[in-house]
């Protein structure tokens, strides 16, 4: 028997996406096979109209093949409905946008306590959790800020809070330093290295390659395909 | 559970940060509530008035009016409308005496006109209601003189000048001597005043006490009528009313066509004034409740509005779990929120305003109409509602997290 750790948490098989435009069909990925273990630190790279964010969206479930498999800790999730897909993303998933995604007028309490909401944990215990997890990235002074208030290295460490929240299998970061200066995106970047020696497993999609030098492991995309 | 809290307290939240756009998305529910509530009030608060002074005329009297009135009382629906037959006066003084005379199971009969005269005394003038009525008048309306006396049968058989002031009339004309005696000036025509009637209040915002009384036979030579305008007439107590008023149509039927006049009881006057103020505050209150759509269609649009605006949020909150049935429930609850607190709103105004009103008609605001108000103001909710909360719902999660 082989071991549990060497399964992989997310197994991608022969996926492949396309848009029909019109009378023409846009094969945006094709037969993409990727195979994530606990505890990696991926990035995907790859040059604008690559099909990076689309494989981005499919391994965060927010998108579905039109081919192939997508196995979720043994389950295919390629076929799944929107709502089925939501759970799955609620549990699975913590997602880092480039544009940090809060929800203004807010605080960054209540962004972080959002995915909890929606995973039905009662109000006492999601509050301690989401507080905890602020103060575990260093903003417990900043949990009653709006977004506004908040600087852009802040507003990102509270999304970084909010995917973590969960507890989720896979961190997926999509360009999480594009918006912030060059010092503020070492230091995020310095915490998905942490999380990551933490055991978190942590995708992260970028166009840089400095940033992607900080990945165990990086897979280039052009044209839909794995180079 | 938690989910439906949470996004009731986020739709609070929402509503507060927008006050002004709330508050006149509401107003539309709240100006569509208010006056359904206060229609519905001030009908069913005039008809019980109407219909409790109708009845404190007694059950004893007869109306007899010219017309087919075909007064069908409980409102059959082959009852012609009421008053449509209006009617050419076809009573004289020959009808009345047959009825004085030949009429077993009555104890009064009163010709009964109305008029609009003006009355003068002394440099002062006053237009009001000249009522033409028979010398039973104070017997029959249980209201005496407490000045003077009231004219007599032999006064009334002569039309001779003579009349009664209501007490409003009395203290305006004559405010520091007593008028029985005095000569006073009615159309033209000198009067002599015999006395003064007891206070009798008023009726809704009509002074009843602001009134002159005449012989109906005065009234027919004063105005320029050759015709009795209607009777009023009194059975005897022990007497089935439905008795006395086969005997006057029998009476009547001597020398009038069936279709010339109509013999009316208070039950019948009752049951047609009812009618008639249903059908007219439902009508009413149904042209008040376009307003509420108009008011839902606003808040259909501020929804929209909302879910653009949104966007954004809208996505981000599918990435975190979110599931298309939780974003419908969530701008459902706001719309809902919207017209049910507008709903809440109309529902104390119309309130304030019906109670206000009770210092003409005694309305009242039933339970009945309160909750037909909150149940349309949710309905109007979850209805204008469901097309933006669908759209939300519908939303592209990817597209939406790059919308600008």
């Amino acid at each position: 028997m082989r071991k549990v750790s060497k399964m992989p948490i997310l197994k991608l098989q022969n996926v492949g996406k396309t848009y029909q435009i019109d009378s023409q069909k846009l094969s945006v990925l094709k037969g993409i096979n990727l195979q994530v273990y606990k505890g990696d630190f991926l990035a995907i790279m790859g040059p604008s109209g690559s099909g990076k964010s689309t494989l981005m969206n499919i391994i965060g479930c927010l998108d579905t093949p039109t081919s192939g498999k997508v196995i979720f800790e043994n389950r295919d999730v390629s076929q799944l409905s929107e709502g089925e897909l939501a759970q799955i993303r609620n549990r699975k998933v913590g997602f880092v946008f480039q544009t940090f995604n809060l929800i203004p007028r807010t605080t960054a309490l209540a962004n972080v306590e959002l995915p909890l909401i929606y995973k039905d944990i009662p109000d006492k215990e999601r509050r301690v959790l989401a507080k905890k997890t602020l103060e575990q990235f260093g903003l417990k002074e900043r949990i009653c800020h709006f977004p506004n208030q908040l600087s852009g290295g802040e507003q990102q460490r509270v999304a970084i809070a909010r995917a973590l929240v969960t507890q989720p299998l896979i961190l997926l970061a999509d360009e999480p330093t594009g918006n912030l200066d060059s010092k503020t995106g070492r230091e995020i970047i310095k915490i998905f290295e942490d999380l990551n020696k933490a055991g978190n497993t942590v995708i992260l999609v970028t166009h840089d390659a400095d940033i992607a030098a900080h990945a165990q492991k990086i897979i280039k995309i052009h044209d839909g395909e794995i180079i | 559970m938690e989910k439906l809290f949470e996004t009731l307290k986020l739709a609070l939240i929402t509503l507060r940060a927008n006050k002004l756009r709330s508050l006149l998305t509401m107003l539309g529910i709240i100006i569509g509530v208010s006056s359904v509530i206060l229609l519905i009030s001030i009908g069913s608060g005039l008809k019980t008035y109407i219909t409790g002074q109708l009845q404190d005329l007694g059950s004893n009297s007869l109306y007899v009016v010219p017309g087919n009135l075909e007064l069908q009382p409980g409102g059959g629906g082959s009852g012609g409308t009421p008053g449509a037959g209006a009617a050419i006066l076809k009573f004289t003084l020959a009808h009345y005496r047959e009825l004085t005379q030949k009429g077993t199971t009555l104890k009064a009969i009163m010709g009964y006109s109305e008029h609009n005269g003006t009355v003068s005394y002394g440099g002062r003038s006053k237009t009001m209601q000249v009522a033409g009525v028979g010398y039973q008048y104070p017997e029959v309306r249980n209201q005496y003189p407490e000045l003077g006396t009231f004219f007599n049968a032999s006064q009334q058989e002569a039309a001779k000048k003579v009349i009664v002031l209501g007490k409003t009339v009395a203290d305006d004309l004559f405010p520091n001597e007593n008028p029985v005696g005095k000569k006073i000036t009615l159309s033209d025509n000198k009067f002599t005043v015999l006395g003064v009637l007891e206070e009798k209040g008023a009726f809704g915002a009509v002074d009843m006490d602001n009134q002159v009384f005449i012989p109906f036979t005065t009234a027919m030579s004063t105005f320029d009528v050759e015709k009795i305008m209607s009777f009023w007439i009194e059975a005897k107590e022990n007497v089935p009313i439905n008795e006395a008023k086969e005997e006057v149509r029998q009476i009547l039927l001597r020398t009038l066509k069936k279709d010339d006049f109509s013999v009316l009881d208070t039950a019948s006057v009752v049951s047609v004034i009812s009618q008639i103020l249903g059908v007219l505050t439902i009508a009413l209150s149904g042209i008040a409740a376009i307003s509420l759509i108009v008011g839902g269609i606003g808040i259909m649009n501020i929804m929209l509005v909302s879910v653009t605006e949104r966007t954004r949020e809208i996505g981000l909150r599918k990435a975190v779990g979110a599931t298309p049935k939780i974003i419908m429930i969530q701008f459902l609850i706001e719309s809902m929120v919207i017209s049910v607190a507008g709903g809440i709103i109309g529902i104390i105004l119309g309130a304030t305003g019906a109670l206000a009103m009770r210092v003409f008609i005694p309305t009242g605001v039933s339970w009945w109409s309160v909750l037909l108000a909150f149940s349309v103001s949710v309905i109007i909710g979850v209805v204008f509602g469901v097309l933006p909360a669908a759209r939300a719902a519908r939303l592209n999660p990817i597209q939406a997290l790059r919308y600008e």
